[in-house]
């Protein structure tokens, strides 16, 4: 199971308390993982990334294993620990404000 | 036993306030999608329990949430909204072209007859429409598309429809304002549309009389008198009294006629309400005194309404959809604050009472009347 972090906003908004636990099939990346992410909580769509660029919204980030997967393809193989189950990708909001 | 029920939208959610026919006692309830901007709630006249909520972030982006039981509890419902074809380019602040882009919904107006249909009124702007109940989102392209869309500017606040006005002796007939292009009327339902700007007069334009570019703040009408429209533009209040084909100024003995609401009592027709404020660069009353300015005459004689509002050291402003009124005897007035106050005229007016004081920044009050 693939385990995914939404921030506390989101996790309101899909009625869930705690991270989000996924089956995916075939490669683990990040657009199957919010592929499935979306098909579960419909009410995420358009949230985390763009209904028709599917691009991520300017003010999250991706993050797993300590590294900033933001910018990468959202076709590449996730790391092997989020793909194992044993590390969460985490969607993070911009602290921004102030 | 009659009613009333505020649907407040903050700048951190939403509040539902609600108070017997006497309007003394509130109880305030929320808030809803805390933490989150809500831009505008209101109910279906069809169904009063059905309501709707547009709820943005600039975070997660656009939200809409429908509640069928008056508020208590919510869903969301379909958030897409996807102009029709070729979005094409409107000016930029600096005149260049500029892609459309969808931010957010300001403006949500249930229809008169069906709780399912609902108007969008969105920035960039444009209008869209559902017709079951928020499952999905069309837009009436016939207002970008005909023809002006490529010289509409944005406001300070952003491009914006956040006026939509349905006339209920003729549902074909549909007004809306933009920030900043101007007021529109459609006589066929949207499929086509008309400027109508005749006597606006916007002297920081290049062409202060051009059919668009206009910064119209907010319209408002009496249903009972379709014809006759109300506008508080940037500068200048104006009437027409032909749905728009021409304007005048009716500002009269206002101290400043800046500001962004106006209202028509619920059943005087020529008694209209706005609140000025002191200018485009400061965006708040004039001498820190609160105060609502009504006219009895449908414009030019104003009076001052100030019993109960703040005498001293008040500076907030209220925002373009932040005052509506009820249709109980005697009309309540209502309006809300950048401050996060709302205050209620149980009396048309007269006299004042802050019935929520330390909310969030509000943003849009609308009222139900219930039976």
């Amino acid at each position: 199971m693939i385990r995914v972090v939404l921030p506390a906003h989101l996790r309101t908004l899909a009625r869930v308390q705690d991270d989000v636990e996924l089956e995916i099939q075939g490669v683990v990346t990040q657009r199957t993982v919010l592929d499935a992410l979306e098909a579960r909580f419909p009410m995420l769509r358009g949230t985390i990334r763009d209904h028709l660029t599917q691009q991520r919204r300017p003010f999250l980030r991706f993050f797993a294993c300590e590294e900033d997967l933001s910018h990468e393809s959202p076709d590449r193989p996730l790391p092997e620990a989020v793909a194992r189950g044993e590390e969460p990708l985490l969607i993070i909001g911009a602290i921004a404000g102030g | 036993m009659s009613g009333v029920r505020l649907l407040v939208g903050t700048r951190k959610g939403a509040f539902v306030l609600t108070s017997d026919g006497k309007r003394d006692r509130w109880e305030i309830n929320g808030p809803h999608f805390a933490g989150w901007e809500i831009y505008h709630m209101k109910g279906s006249p069809a169904d009063p329990s059905r309501l709707y909520a547009s709820q943005t972030s600039g975070w997660f982006g656009q939200l809409i949430q429908r509640s069928q039981d008056g508020g208590k509890s919510w869903e969301p419902v379909d958030n897409k909204f996807v102009y029709d074809g070729v979005a094409g380019t409107h000016q930029w602040y600096d005149g260049t072209a500029h892609p459309w882009e969808f931010k957010r919904v300001w403006h949500l107006e249930p229809s008169l007859t069906d709780p399912d249909t609902v108007l969008a009124g969105v920035e960039d702007a444009a209008l869209f429409r559902t017709t079951d109940g928020g499952k999905s989102w069309q837009e009436l392209s016939g207002l970008r598309g005909h023809g002006s869309g490529s010289r509409w500017q944005p406001g300070a606040g952003g491009m914006c429809l956040h006026s939509i006005i349905v006339d209920q002796s003729n549902p074909e007939r549909i007004f809306i304002a933009i920030s900043a292009a101007g007021a529109f009327r459609t006589d066929d339902a949207g499929k086509s549309w008309k400027p109508i700007n005749k006597g606006l007069y916007s002297k920081y334009i290049p062409d202060p009389t051009a059919e668009v570019g206009h910064c119209v703040h907010h319209i408002a009408m009496n249903p009972a008198r379709p014809g006759v429209l109300f506008m508080q533009k940037h500068w200048d209040v104006m009437r027409s009294d032909n749905a728009g084909d021409s304007w005048e100024k009716i500002s009269g003995n206002l101290p400043t006629d800046f500001g962004f609401v106006i209202d028509v009592h619920a059943h005087e027709p020529e008694t209209i309400y706005v609140v000025p404020i002191k200018s485009d660069s400061e965006h708040f009353p004039l001498d820190g005194k609160l105060r609502v300015y009504r006219s009895r005459q449908g414009g030019n004689e104003w009076e001052e309404l100030s019993k109960g509002l703040p005498e001293r050291d008040c500076y907030v402003n209220v925002l373009r959809d932040a005052m509506a009124v009820d249709s109980l005897d005697k009309c309540g007035v209502y309006f809300g604050t950048t401050g996060g106050q709302i205050y209620a005229s149980a009396d048309a007016g007269d006299t004042w009472k802050a019935v929520a004081r330390d909310l969030p920044g509000v943003l849009s009050v609308e009222v139900q009347t219930l039976s």
